[in-house]
């Protein structure tokens, strides 16, 4: 079949694999029929992500057919359409039972599990075409993929929804929502989201749903802040104003209540606490630069909340932990239990309340999928979101 | 430092989290002077411990979680002759005799005078008291040796020998919880190469 596969630091290339196979009882096999580009596949295009190895098959975001099933599934059936949730997880451990999916204790090889381990003292749960580190399973940029637990991940689609309407079940969409979930919105606050690429987004979608008075953005790119004013944000350029005082001012001098942080590890800017991770970060010192979080732990108002759904992996300098008790913060982070949330929302998509498809800018063949990494790193503008569709599918 | 002796310990944790492990404390023993390396684990397994119990009982199925057991030959009630992939293909082989067995409860074998590479394991099933199945803990105690068995045992038990001793246990976790254990190849010959 035919894939994207990593080949190092900005080379990723569309190449001819084995096909996946059925290897353990609960797996399936997917066709694919469309998968996306996603922002943390830029942290493995960047190569800031360690754990990668020449010829791994990326791409977390995917849906497809499904086409073959294992004797130990008793639930998916050949012909069906799913969307494949990025996190792989077994439903039987204690973590998967609290619906903390994204925690599951066994979808991580044992052999794989270490390393996350020993650097976060506890190993993490695996995902489609990521690092090693969290498993090494070839990714759905592809025309195929076999799907582990398939009987606990992925959900069917009911006829007749396009592609284009679910395919971010798989992952943004939930993870914009859980960042919202996680700020505990009461009636009247008001909800600043660092970062409008589509997980920022989706959380100020989902911070309106879910009861936020007012949702203030925060972005550079014109494209990006244009799409949160038309999903009901007030905007800010960070170009423009200094957003702390900016965010005091227009709270009357409260802050928001809760703050979203969905720009992660490589923010922009041109302060000197993240030049100096920049500069940390390129010759392999390898602190995470956090300048959007540090940011947003001195925005937050007293008392408040803090949600991280933006990727970090490391340690980080200067981390204002003063703010943070001083001003009585709560930190809710982490990768998205995406399984817990995906039947709520697919509900909300087929109700008409949840609409992803403005995010798409660019639908390109998987064959031109290095071209659509290059511009979707580059032109953050233009390229809001690249959907991928293998060839076979226009036949 | 002193070494602690056993009375003086004044943490709840097992003997394995101890800054310095003693064998005798997790009751093994290979040698009459308590001496080996212990290493050891515990797991919490969302399945009844009697099951678990009967799965590690029937010591014929230890290979299909212990990535270095090549296989296990059950002789009668009590005795075994297990075979360990040892380096550049070589095998590394010893009789084992159980030395404890509580009924889902707990495990103990030992290797007889003859091994060339004494060590012996325990094993013991408890139920959570927090509902959240069973807590599974193995202890398992070896004599370095030196020489070629010394890479034997390298082999065996990993570089790491706690590392190779916890992707086992990781193993026997994921296939009870899960029936089968996670592989991130693409199809079975790709599985095979691994």
């Amino acid at each position: 079949m035919r894939a994207l596969t990593w080949q190092g630091k900005h080379d990723v290339r569309v190449d001819t694999v084995p096909d996946p196979q059925i290897v353990n009882p609960r797996d399936a096999i997917i066709r694919i029929t469309s998968t996306a580009i996603c922002g943390s596949d830029l942290h493995l295009y960047d190569h800031t992500i360690p754990g990668m190895k020449h010829g791994d098959i990326l791409g977390h975001e995917f849906m497809g057919e499904v086409v073959e099933v294992g004797h130990g599934n008793k639930k998916l059936k050949v012909g069906q359409r799913v969307v494949v949730p990025f996190v792989i997880a077994c439903g039987k451990c204690f973590f998967c039972q609290k619906q903390q999916f994204a925690a599951c204790d066994n979808s991580n090889p044992a052999d794989k599990s270490d390393a996350s381990e020993m650097a976060y003292g506890y190993p993490m749960a695996a995902a489609f075409g990521y690092s090693h580190l969290t498993g090494g399973y070839a990714g759905g940029q592809a025309e195929f993929a076999r799907v582990p637990y398939s009987d606990v991940g992925p959900i069917v689609i009911p006829d007749g929804i396009d592609d284009d309407k679910v395919l971010f079940l798989s992952d943004i969409l939930p993870t914009g929502w859980m960042a919202a979930v996680n700020c505990d919105i009461e009636p009247g606050d008001v909800v600043a989201v660092w970062g409008c690429g589509p997980v920022g987004l989706f959380a100020i979608q989902s911070a309106l749903l879910l009861g936020a008075h007012r949702v203030i953005a925060i972005d550079h790119h014109p494209r990006r802040l244009a799409l949160a004013r038309a999903l009901g944000a007030e905007v800010l350029d960070f170009e423009e104003v200094k957003v702390r005082e900016a965010l005091a001012e227009m709270t009357g001098g409260i802050g928001p209540d809760a703050c979203i942080d969905a720009v992660g590890m490589e923010s922009h800017g041109m302060t000197p606490d993240n030049m100096l991770d920049h500069v940390k970060v390129a010759t392999f010192m390898a602190t995470d630069r956090v300048h959007a979080l540090r940011q947003v732990i001195l925005a937050t108002r007293k008392g408040g909340r803090i949600s991280i759904p933006g990727v970090y992996g490391g340690i980080a300098d200067k981390f204002p932990i003063g703010a943070l008790m001083e001003k009585g913060l709560q930190i809710k982070s982490g990768q998205t239990h995406v399984q817990k949330f995906m039947p709520e929302l697919l509900d909300l998509i087929l109700d008409g309340k949840i609409d992803t498809t403005f995010l798409i800018s660019h639908r390109l063949d998987l064959e031109d999928a290095a071209e659509g990494y290059k511009n979707f790193k580059e032109k953050q503008n233009e390229y809001t979101k690249v959907v991928l569709k293998p060839r076979f599918t226009r036949h | 430092m002193a070494k602690r002796s056993e009375t003086d310990i004044q943490s709840d944790a097992p003997p394995t989290a101890l800054k310095d492990p003693n064998p005798a404390a997790a009751g093994l023993s290979i040698d009459a002077d308590d001496s080996g390396d212990l290493i050891g684990r515990t797991v919490t397994i969302n399945v009844p411990r009697q099951a678990l119990y009967a799965f590690w009982r029937d010591f014929r199925n230890l290979p299909l979680f212990m990535e270095n057991i090549e296989s296990v030959q059950v002789y009668d009630e009590r005795r075994s002759h297990w075979i360990v992939k040892g380096p550049a293909d070589s095998t590394v082989e010893w009789d084992s005799v159980i030395v404890e067995d509580n009924p889902g409860e707990s495990i103990a074998w030992s290797t007889t005078d003859k091994a060339e590479v004494p060590n012996s394991g325990r094993i013991e099933f408890r139920d959570t008291s927090n509902g959240r199945g069973t807590q599974v803990t193995v202890n398992i105690v070896y004599d370095p040796p030196v020489g070629k068995l010394g890479k034997a045992m390298a082999k065996l038990f990993g570089r790491e020998p706690n590392i190779q001793a916890r992707q086992d246990l990781r193993r026997f976790k994921q296939l009870m919880e899960t029936g089968e254990i996670p592989t991130s190849a693409m199809n079975p010959s790709a599985l095979n190469e691994e």
